[in-house]
């Protein structure tokens, strides 16, 4: 052979000191993956937010257990002429002029009543599962229609990315919160009922069809704004010089290169649909009460925000919280994952 | 499938030129026929606007009647300035940019329409190595994966791709531990060597190279351009090897092409064209070869072009050279010169040639790959008035 194979790097290095360092990572190269790992792991706060998310998740899940062993009522079990004891006086659970009782900070009434004498702790658990559970089911819908959509339209030029584009760009034209609202009026007044598939108007599935349509045009267009740029790099040139068909090139050559941005989008995309959620329950189009969330029990507290601020305060400090710790980690993921991105949900 | 030579899309271009269908059918039955044949082939990119709708408001003539064949075991240099369309050939032959007129043959088989499921046998036959080895690895992958993915995709069984892989990886001078290395562990030269692997995988008749050094240091270029050389001897591969430096072609081609504005100027055996050029765009080119000693570089004539070249929207009329070129006359603007032929199968378009004899250039003929809206005036005609034949020493 009349190359030297290594030249390259031994005109660099002495050949000896590539060789020990090619010897520790040879056998397994170090990926993007690998180096965006150990980038996170160096950003304790982005660390710290993540876990307060999973520790708020966690509590949420555990609700039924709070409910049972600590509280000993369900969410929405009304104790309007009930008496506890606090502190050796006996006290109204929701006094005779109608304000409820506040933190008790015992296992009965922890963070005090509302003004039907629920539970509030209990309700702020199961309140937050429901909120989790649509904002984090929507995000993932939108999330895999947004994959789909923007791997259509940027990858096919011609009629099919004119009609994605166009429908994108017909949802995106409205604010997320009236889309919100006029979908949710209208899928929630008698239910959905096609063929086979039948909603009643009080599921889950209604607010997380809802927020999980309204956000798809924030998500997609993006997406393929950067497999329109993605298909145009030699890469997917060359694998298409092998041979190798749309769809091949569409999941494994350009979808590669999408992750970093979908998993950052995903994650704020979860805080921006709890977010949602709460706005849509708030205006009485998301979850409907007597089921809990966080945002029909801030509804169901504005109303004594004078006399009971605890009914709105807190629900909103949950929301603050869930919404702040995913932001923060969701900075981290993506300056570990690609520092120069610049990923954002813009409204 | 080779019965399609006979199919419609190329007997309408050879039509015009009534030598050629005969020529190419005598020449395919015997064992010398050219691997590929590119014929009058013309490819324009539409410029699109409009507000809903998108009209085609102009053209782009990236390849404008151009006619080309690659022997077997041949090794053919295209050079040219950037944007003259020598990349743009490279893609149509590999089907990766659509042609618009003529023909392109692979083994005889018309592949200038083909369709993915119709390319997929020829794919084991021809791959390309890419210009900017940063950009033609995904960063994604491993290199076993890259280098796996044609084979792969011609059906090779998952257990046998990785011994294949660490096989190749020595081939081209790297070490068969890097199957699980990332692309963006290496240096420039050696993801180039990567590309050429991943060319040589499917052990293809083709390779194109597409300006394979340009994005390299000077250093790392000859080890590759050495590497290709090895590769072309050990494997009986077939270049056809793009470069905008007439510097680099120089050792490893058999015959160089070149071009200007998507037209052929100059086809020539290799060394002849740096001891004769004999167009003045040639020339240019090869005066802006830098040479190191600085005594030899002031003793040379140098032809010096200057401006830029049209744009290719709207080429010139007549000779695509004549709006830089110091020879030019009134027939290089209104006249497009043909292709004329010269000793030693070497062919010039231009009106003017240098470095030809009165005896030469009156025995030139019009050659039939000449593009089919040149004139028929060769250079000798032109020279009766003087303005040819005065430089002809």
């Amino acid at each position: 052979m009349a190359t030297d194979p290594l030249a390259d790097q031994a005109a660099l290095q002495g050949r000896e000191a590539w060789e020990q360092e090619a010897e520790r990572e040879r056998a397994h190269g170090v990926g993007p993956w690998r180096l965006a790992l150990r980038r996170l792991r160096r950003n304790k706060v982005a660390l710290a937010f993540g876990l307060l998310f999973v520790l708020l998740v966690a509590c949420c899940v555990a609700a039924p257990l709070w409910a049972d062993r600590v509280a000993h009522t369900g969410p929405n079990e009304n104790h309007l002429s009930d008496t506890i004891r606090v502190g050796g006086e006996t006290k109204n659970v929701v006094g005779l002029d109608g304000i409820p009782i506040g933190p008790t900070w015992r296992g009965e009434f922890f963070l005090g009543a509302d003004s039907n004498g629920r539970d509030i702790m209990v309700r702020l658990l199961y309140g937050g599962r429901n909120s989790l559970l649509v904002g984090i089911s929507a995000a993932l819908i939108t999330t895999i229609l947004s994959i789909v959509l923007g791997l259509i339209a940027g990858y096919s030029h011609g009629a099919s990315d004119a009609a994605v584009s166009s429908l994108l760009d017909i949802l995106w034209s409205f604010p997320v919160v009236i889309l919100g609202v006029a979908l949710g009026v209208a899928l929630a007044l008698d239910g959905v009922d096609i063929g086979p598939f039948s909603v009643s108007e009080d599921s889950l599935l209604i607010p997380i069809f809802v927020i999980a349509i309204a956000y798809v045009p924030y998500m997609a267009r993006p997406l393929r704004g950067q497999v329109l740029s993605l298909r145009e790099r030699e890469f997917v040139e060359a694998a298409r010089a092998q041979g190798a068909g749309p769809l091949r090139i569409m999941f494994t050559e350009v979808l590669p290169s999408l992750t970093s941005t979908i998993l950052v989008f995903s994650t704020l995309l979860i805080a921006n649909a709890v977010l949602l959620e709460a706005a849509l329950s708030f205006l009485g189009a998301g979850i409907r009460p007597p089921n809990p969330s966080w945002g029909t029990m801030i509804d169901d507290g504005v109303d004594r925000i004078s006399t009971a601020p605890h009914l709105a305060i807190v629900p909103g400090a949950m929301l603050v919280l869930t919404v702040l710790s995913l932001n923060v980690l969701g900075d981290g993921v993506r300056d570990a994952l690609d520092p120069r991105a610049n990923v954002r949900l813009e409204h | 499938m080779t019965q399609h030579r006979s199919g419609p899309e190329q007997a309408r271009p050879l039509a015009n030129v009534e030598t050629t269908q005969a020529e190419a059918g005598g020449a395919s039955t015997d064992g010398s026929a050219p691997l590929v044949e590119v014929e009058h082939l013309k490819v324009f990119f539409p410029i699109k606007s409009g507000l809903f709708f998108d009209r085609e408001v102009a053209r782009v003539h990236a390849v404008n009647d151009v006619t080309l064949s690659i022997a077997e075991g041949e090794t053919m240099g295209l050079v040219g300035e950037s944007g003259c369309g020598k990349t743009t050939i490279s893609r149509a032959i590999m089907r990766l940019v659509d042609s618009t007129e003529g023909a392109i043959r692979f083994r005889g088989q018309d592949v200038t329409h083909a369709g993915r499921r119709r390319m997929e046998p020829l794919r084991r036959e021809m791959q390309m190595v890419f210009q900017d080895p940063f950009a033609s690895l995904n960063p994604r992958k491993r290199v076993g994966q890259i280098i796996g993915l044609p084979l792969r995709l011609h059906g090779s069984e998952r257990k046998e791709i990785e011994p294949q892989v660490r096989e190749l990886l020595a081939r081209v001078g790297l070490h068969k531990e890097h199957v699980n290395r990332f692309p963006h562990e290496f240096s420039g030269g050696q993801r180039q060597r990567i590309g050429v692997a991943r060319a040589l995988a499917l052990e293809p008749r083709l390779i194109v190279l597409d300006e394979p050094v340009s994005a390299l240091d000077v250093s790392v270029q000859a080890q590759i351009i050495n590497l290709l050389d090895d590769l072309q001897d050990d494997f009986k591969l077939t270049y056809l090897f793009v470069a905008h430096d007439l510097s680099v072609v120089r050792h490893v081609s058999d015959r160089i092409a070149v071009m200007y504005l998507g037209k052929l100027m100059e086809v020539s055996p290799a060394e002849e064209l740096y001891t004769k050029p004999i167009h003045p765009y040639t020339s240019a080119l090869l005066s802006a070869i830098p040479i190191p000693d600085p005594e030899e570089n002031r003793r040379r004539e140098r032809m010096v072009v200057s401006g830029e070249p049209p744009n290719p929207i709207n080429p010139p009329s007549g000779c695509v050279f004549h709006t830089r070129c110091p020879r030019a006359t009134d027939v290089c603007r209104t006249v497009e010169p043909p292709l004329a032929r010269y000793p030693n199968g070497h062919l010039a378009a231009c009106h003017h040639p240098m470095n030809v004899s009165p005896e030469e250039v009156k025995a030139t003929e019009k050659d039939r790959t000449s593009p089919l809206s040149a004139g028929d005036e060769l250079p000798a005609a032109s020279g009766a008035n003087g303005s040819g034949l005065g430089d002809g020493h």
